[in-house]
């Protein structure tokens, strides 16, 4: 009655051979490593770029100890971290800025082991070190803006069908245009709604006034918003790319955060200063009616003409420059710092996209001799870095932005500009900073606890149960096994609150074989035969295992839900850890109990500790 | 070696006018505390800054309070921890400075004092991600009350279930009073400990609810009470004996755990002790005044019944 048909033990083998495997890359340390992959999406990770790698590095005669091709790039591994600094230094000088290099650890897994998906877990950054940031998107501003740039799109409609208005402005979200009567408000109405079936117009009246407002319908809202937000992360992506971090983590959480994970970052302030630049470039036409003193000096009081908004030039002198935007940074594709042929004075040369280069031309055209404001708007401020004349129209889409400082500020520009602007500003709500060495120190702290807590759990299985708690304790180091097993192979994120869930875990599952062996003990005591008393307890104590684990799993998988970051790593371990142990506290130590006991013919008594008959 | 030798059932059931008079002075102690002193809510719940600074040499708090006075944050503490080489200091969320400003004056400020000092965490955490945990913490209690209730309600009986929520219940209320009363830091992982401990001590419910179900079948001229004595009395070697072992682990994470793992595991531990406590002697008592009785535990079983028997019977001839 104790054997379990072959199929069960053969099973039970290769389950536990599977987690062996899959346990194992965790053993095995790291070597440094350097990571290059694509800064540009149009750019790919090939064969090509894997030559090219290990041509410079020979070429440079650095010793590698391997060099592979995955998904996100090429890793090459070397023996130590001096090699690794050299070969970093020799990859970007001649890779150039298509590529980013990162420094990184790679698991010294053999390859034959990662070639069956075989890896380390994958540790947090409260073990490995870091830097974590949640950003949340403005999404106001995100409207505003998009009310914003109707505004100066509506003029341009309503001026190229010559309907006839007084004035355009924007309330809040909403954007209302004056009439003098209703004839032209129906026909700005039919040309504006057939341009922009997202908006939704209402008319009113306002003294001898008529009032057209736009305002953004709820989808469309949604729409923009959601377009906000990936912009966001495109550009986030972008700028990452350009700080060489390897396997960064940049991923929405919920409908307007962003959650940027920054592992092995040591220099937190040039990460939050690249991330928290906000900055965006504006391109608007400067007030050329409102340039007299007296209007200036007016406007530095606080009474800004109409329809104009009042920055300061980089010298600290007010400028006028009209509310309407001609271009936004959406429209870059490429910036880059340069030097002015004539004046010798730094520049950043800005390309423009298709549609930015043919709005570029028409306004520069319809505006030879006046001036033109190009504005950097970081986190609220708005400077006006230069305000050129315009000499002629410009077309082709190459614009030259002069009045940077000096180079290194050229520089710093065009890396904002070439990494995108985004579609809303956004703020830093939370930060988790950890040192590597405090990750270290969380990693011995967990293996500690689970450790010391096991070895204390095995002594008293085994004095109490004497050979019942030896098979429970493998059972538990099986569970172990493959609760680790699983986690390398799901490649979870392994947290601090992780590990504990798993010396927690431990300390659980061991509930079944104190159930199990008690229950046979009380068989026992009843004066049921050994074997006889094997079969009943495992049988009895099954529901009961059951249950209890099934109200366990429901406290977990309500964890998983509800909980974020840390919490939500202690859930995914939690509850893993509870379907592990009911396969090996049930089915593992069964079958090992089956093949000390189930063969023998006859058996006097089980050792599991003493037993007190009544 | 064994631990429990017990002739005849312990009358626990008698004891119920006691046990409950002990579960409601300790509950009453503790809401009293929570309401009079109220949890101390860490930097995940209220918004604010947590620094750990380590020295090479001992830290020197009081140039280090000035270093962080001298930058306008009078309100922030600085204090020892673990050993003398480290340092916590909590900083309140500021309106005129972001979070993510606040962490690098403090920085600056510490290491223009003493070039030495490395931090080594840092955790900011905005108004608006504190004020969702309170909402999420407790949508997760409710969910997981609810989910136990109604396995609870399917798998035996609904006054099993109301029984075992408000044991457990009881637990989470005193695990918060401790906390209150000590003032230790309520954050995120206590938050997660005391989940994971309802999971956990429903599970001793659960274990002598299995019992008392079986017992009804087996004990059939036994009274309700005879029957719940008996099935607390069978299980109370494994309830001690489990909740050694887990203890014993949540000790060693005490022990080795850190700053971090601390106040998680304190939550365990209390978890642990008044559940073995509150899950059987608070479960028990309230399942018998809702009226548990054969007729509504098994139903009308007694065919089922007797085909057990037999096969219990034949398992044990073969045998």
């Amino acid at each position: 009655m104790n054997r379990y048909p072959t199929w069960k033990y053969i099973l039970i083998a290769v389950v536990i051979l599977i987690g062996l495997l899959y346990t194992i890359p965790n053993f095995f340390g790291e070597s440094p490593a350097v990571q290059v992959s694509p800064a540009k999406t149009s750019l790919k990770a090939d064969a090509a770029l894997l030559s090219k790698v290990e041509a410079t590095l020979k070429l440079a005669n650095i010793p590698f100890n391997g060099i592979y091709l995955d998904a996100s790039g090429v890793k090459v591994r070397f023996a130590d971290t001096e090699a690794q600094i050299k070969a970093k230094d020799k990859l970007i000088a001649n890779l150039g800025k298509d590529y980013t290099v990162a420094l990184n650890l790679l698991s010294q897994t053999p390859n034959w082991l990662l070639g069956i998906g075989a890896k380390p877990m994958y540790l947090g950054l409260d073990l490995r070190g870091g830097v974590h940031f949640l950003l949340q998107v403005d999404m106001k501003a995100a409207l505003d803006k998009s009310a914003e740039s109707n505004v100066g799109d509506f003029r341009t409609a309503l001026r190229r069908e010559k309907v006839n208005y007084f004035g355009i402005t924007r309330e809040g979200q909403s954007v209302q245009v004056r009439f003098s009567d209703t004839k032209e408000l129906e026909s700005a109405r039919k040309v504006l709604s057939k341009d922009y079936p997202d908006l939704t117009f209402n008319d009113s009246t306002d003294g001898k006034e008529f009032v057209l407002t736009a305002s953004i319908g709820e989808a469309a809202k949604k729409k923009i918003q959601e377009f906000a937000l990936k912009q966001n992360l495109q550009t986030l992506h972008n700028r990452i790319n350009e700080l060489g971090v390897a396997e960064p983590i940049v991923q929405q959480q919920g409908f307007d955060r962003i959650v940027v994970q920054l592992p092995g970052v040591q220099d937190t302030a040039k990460a939050k200063e690249i991330l928290g630049r906000t900055a965006t470039l504006e391109i608007r036409m400067v007030d050329e009616e409102k340039k007299d003193l007296a209007t200036l000096e007016a406007a530095e009081k606080g009474q800004v003409p109409f329809g104009d908004e009042m920055y300061r030039d980089r010298d600290g002198n007010p400028i006028l420059v009209k509310k309407n935007v001609v271009l936004t940074g959406d429209r870059i594709t490429d910036a880059g710092p340069g030097v002015n042929n004539q004046t010798g004075g730094s520049i950043v040369n800005v390309t423009l996209d298709g549609r930015g280069a043919g709005i570029f031309k028409n306004v520069t055209r319809d505006n030879v001799g006046k001036r033109m404001a190009i504005l950097l708007i970081e986190k609220g401020n708005t400077e006006v870095i230069t305000a050129p004349v315009i000499n002629e129209e410009i077309g082709g889409g190459r614009v030259q932005i002069s009045g940077m400082d000096n180079t290194q500020e050229a520089t710093d520009i065009a890396l904002l500009l070439r990494a995108g602007a985004l579609a809303a500003p956004m703020e830093i709500i939370e930060e988790r900073t950890v040192g590597p060495s405090m990750g270290e120190e969380n990693i011995k702290r967990g293996v500690h606890s689970t450790l010391w807590g096991f070895a204390a759990i095995a002594v008293m299985m085994m004095i109490y149960y004497m050979v019942f708690g030896g098979v429970s304790v493998l059972a538990l180091g099986i569970n172990l096994l493959l609760l680790v097993a699983i986690l390398s192979m799901l490649q979870a994120t392994l947290t601090l609150p992780g590990l504990a869930a798993i010396a927690l875990a431990l300390g659980m599952a061991i509930d079944a074989n104190v159930l199990i062996n008690e229950r046979i003990r009380e068989e026992l005591r009843n004066g049921n035969t050994p074997q006889a008393s094997i079969h009943a307890g495992y049988d009895k104590a099954f529901d009961t295992i059951l249950d209890s684990n099934v109200t366990t799993l429901i406290a977990g998988l309500a964890l998983f839900m509800f909980g974020t970051g840390p919490i939500k790593g202690f859930a995914v371990v939690h509850v893993l850890g509870i379907l592990t142990s009911m396969f090996s506290a049930v089915l593992v130590s069964r079958a090992i109990v089956n093949v000390i006991y189930g063969y023998r013919r006859k058996i006097t008594s089980l050792s599991i500790g003493q037993i007190f008959k009544a | 070696m064994e631990l429990f030798r017990i002739k005849n059932d312990i009358p626990f059931m008698s004891y119920g006018r006691l046990t409950t008079a002990i579960s409601l002075i300790t509950f009453i102690l503790a809401v009293f505390f929570l309401a009079s002193k109220g949890l101390n809510y860490g930097v995940d719940f209220t918004g604010g800054t947590v620094m750990e600074v380590n020295y090479p040499q001992s830290a020197n708090i009081d140039s280090i309070r000035k270093a962080v006075d001298s930058i306008g944050l009078k309100d922030a503490t600085v204090q020892n921890f673990g050993t003398s080489h480290d340092l916590l200091i909590r900083l309140p969320l500021k309106k005129e400075m972001s979070i993510a400003q606040l962490s690098e004056t403090v920085t600056k400020a510490l290491k223009e004092a003493d070039s030495t000092a490395e931090v080594r965490r840092v955790e900011s955490v905005g108004s608006q991600v504190g004020d969702e945990l309170y909402e999420s913490g407790g949508l997760a209690l409710l969910l997981v009350c609810a989910g136990i209730m109604a396995y609870l309600a399917i798998r035996f009986e609904w006054r099993f279930a109301v029984a075992a929520i408000i044991a457990n219940m009881h637990d989470v209320v005193i695990i918060l009073g401790f906390f209150a009363f000590f003032q230790w830091e309520f954050n995120l992982t206590v938050l997660a400990a005391i989940l994971a401990v309802l999971g956990y001590s429903v599970n001793e419910s659960v274990v002598v609810f299995d019992r008392v179900r079986e017992n009804f079948r087996k004990m059939r001229k036994a009274s309700v009470v005879q029957v719940i004595d008996n099935a607390i009395t069978r299980t109370m070697s494994r309830t001690v004996i489990t909740h050694l072992m887990t203890q014993t682990m949540v000790g060693s994470m005490l022990l080795f755990g850190g700053e971090v793992l601390h106040n998680f595991a304190l939550a365990l531990t209390i978890g642990i002790l008044f559940g073995i406590y509150s899950s059987v002697l608070v479960a028990c008592p309230i399942a018998m005044w809702l009226g548990v009785n054969r007729a509504n535990l098994i139903g009308d079983v007694e065919k089922k019944e007797s085909d057990k028997k037999d096969a219990n019977n034949a398992t044990e001839a073969i045998s």
